[in-house]
């Protein structure tokens, strides 16, 4: 295949990849979306496996490799559970950026088939966009092993810091620029080790000081990375495609971070520093814990209020997803409905662990996504609703955002669950949110605490709505 | 003077990184877990270098490292390929608008 011909194709790649990012604007078209993706992708790996000279030897372990791969990737996309979707994507993501360094790698070792020159004699420009894509990868690569390790609990998701971390960071930072400038004067394999081993260093060094509930920055950030190693690879081998998609992936991972930060009402800078919720805010929370009396209530309670309703706005967290008591959730809404009462979802930007997370779950659950409602479309109905029920969620409902200037979380926008008439508020302990900030919502005489596991609370309830 | 080619990829990232900005901006966040697993799925495309690697062999009588590392990078691509993609298509299924009767 000549070598305009499949640019071409690979450009075609790059527009259907755009088009699969354009259906997401709306759930009727995302599916038509998902198809484009994956046509454009089947036409990539079509165009390159026509334009390299095959060797029957190397066909097969390609063969065996795609296939291995392929079915494992299918196993997990059915096996794996929605709660755990987070996790997933940041295993994704560390594949990605270990691929991108192996293939620079490889692209080092034998410049002459990817058409970069000599083994140490490589053209300047693909030996810099080489350094760079190399050492994003590897950052990638060991930054999204921590935050999967996180996620999935296999290591303690409070942040991790030691003294001189920032200046170990800011150090290792400056030698992984030195190291692709020197890699650009000789081109030597030590330097070109170096730097991906101080690559794969500071990926683990720069996401253990971030704490659980700032992942869904986390995992949009190396989204990003992902993306900008992608264009860094794409570069070096000159194809189009693989630019295209880096640059779409680039600035994706890079809004969403946006919009994670901005639900928190905390700059890019602080959470990447992390720390947070670890020592500086605890001593606001002990003063404030003095026994002040809260009200805590029962299921009957609670069912009681509901039933009585006219409507109820339900308010969901990470704390559902941990209880898995999406299912649970939706039926008690199909029970609440049955009595005529108006039940909706109101879903903070930073509820869960990812962007978006929430939604997918009560997407899981069968809830239609009509009915489901972003901070800014529902906070002003909170003051003509009967009830929230407040399930898993704490901090996003804090009113101390918008009054109190010295609490930690002042300024991130909240939602208005207090303007409700009462408040159920289902929660394990009297224990702070993750900003270790205590929630005076639930010393107010509307607040009804509800102390119990959230999915057998729920399910308690709608045995008494009965 | 001709103009190198670097220019032309250049300007390529740069305008996809607007297209990119435009795009994503108009995902509708109820959307934002779907769009994190297709933007994973398509960066995956890195695997048109894993196969440059996989079959970058000058005489193509023995399989040189480069080429095993192809293998692994094709197989993890592979993973990511096919998992991203069936994951979003899952998902995207379960987004359902209301219905009139429930069950």
């Amino acid at each position: 295949m000549s070598a305009n011909f499949s640019s071409m194709l690979f450009l075609i790649t790059g527009v259907l990849f755009i088009l699969a990012l354009r259906g997401l604007s709306s759930p009727e078209t995302s599916r038509l979306g998902n198809f484009f993706g994956i046509t454009g992708m089947i036409l990539a790996i079509i165009v390159s496996i026509l334009s390299v000279d095959i060797f029957f030897s190397n066909l097969v372990y390609f063969i065996i490799a795609l296939s291995v791969g392929g079915i494992i990737g299918s196993i997990i996309a059915f096996k794996i559970p929605m709660t755990a979707m987070p996790q997933l994507v940041a295993g994704f993501h560390s594949l990605v950026g270990l691929a991108a360094v192996l293939v620079a790698i490889s692209a080092y070792y034998s410049p002459d088939s990817f058409g970069l020159g000599a083994f140490q004699n490589i053209k300047t420009a693909s030996i810099i966009e080489m350094g760079l894509g190399v050492s994003i990868g590897a950052i990638t690569f060991t930054g999204s092993i921590i935050a999967f390790m996180k996620l999935q609990g296999l290591m303690s998701g409070s942040p991790i810091t030691f003294p001189g971390q920032h200046y170990l960071n800011a150090l290792l930072g400056i030698l992984i620029i030195s190291l692709i400038g020197y890699l650009i004067v000789n081109q030597s394999t030590q330097i070109f080790w170096i730097l991906i081993v101080a690559s794969l260093l500071i990926g683990f060094l720069i996401i253990i000081p971030i704490g659980g509930a700032d992942m869904p920055v986390v995992i949009s950030m190396l989204n990003s990375y992902s993306g900008w190693a992608a264009a860094g690879i794409g570069f070096t081998l000159e194809n189009t495609a693989l630019i295209i998609t880096g640059a779409l992936v680039g600035s994706s991972g890079a809004i969403l971070s946006y919009i994670m930060c901005k639900g928190m009402n905390r700059s890019f800078v602080n959470v990447i520093l992390g720390g947070f919720g670890s020592e500086n805010s605890s001593n606001n929370t002990k003063e404030k814990t003095e026994q002040k009396p809260v009200k805590s209530g029962n299921a009957e309670d609670a069912a009681f209020l509901m039933k009585n309703a006219s409507s109820v706005i339900i308010v969901p967290g990470y704390g559902m997803a941990v209880a898995q008591a999406q299912h649970a959730l939706r039926e008690m809404v199909d029970k609440l409905k049955k009595n005529d009462i108006k039940v909706s979802y109101a879903i903070h930007p930073v509820a869960g662990r990812m962007p978006g997370h929430m939604n997918v779950l009560l997407a899981e659950a069968n809830v239609p996504y009509d009915e489901v409602f972003e901070l800014d479309d529902i906070n002003n109905d909170f003051s003509n609703t009967d009830v929230a029920y407040v399930i898993g969620a704490n901090d996003v409902t804090n009113p101390a955002a918008k009054t109190d200037t010295k609490s930690p979380i002042f300024g991130m926008p909240v939602l208005d669950v207090e303007k409700c008439k009462s408040v159920l508020f289902v929660k394990r302990g009297m224990s702070p949110g993750y900003a270790g900030v205590d929630n005076e919502l639930f010393y107010r005489d509307n607040t009804l605490m509800l102390f119990a596991d959230a999915k057998k609370m729920t399910e308690d309830i709608i045995k008494h709505l009965d | 003077m001709e103009i190198d080619p670097f220019i032309f990829r250049l300007s390529i990232f740069i305008l996809s990184i607007f297209i990119g900005y435009f795009v994503v901006w108009s995902v509708t966040p109820s959307l934002h877990t779907p769009l994190m697993s297709v933007t994973n799925a398509i960066s995956s495309v890195i695997i048109v270098g894993a196969i440059i690697a996989s079959f970058s062999s000058l005489d193509g009588s023995s399989i040189s490292f480069s080429n095993i590392l192809g293998f692994v990078a094709v197989t993890l691509a592979a993973i990511n390929i096919f998992g991203g993609f069936l994951v979003t298509q899952r998902m995207l299924r379960m987004y359902k608008k209301k219905r009139k009767k429930e069950k």
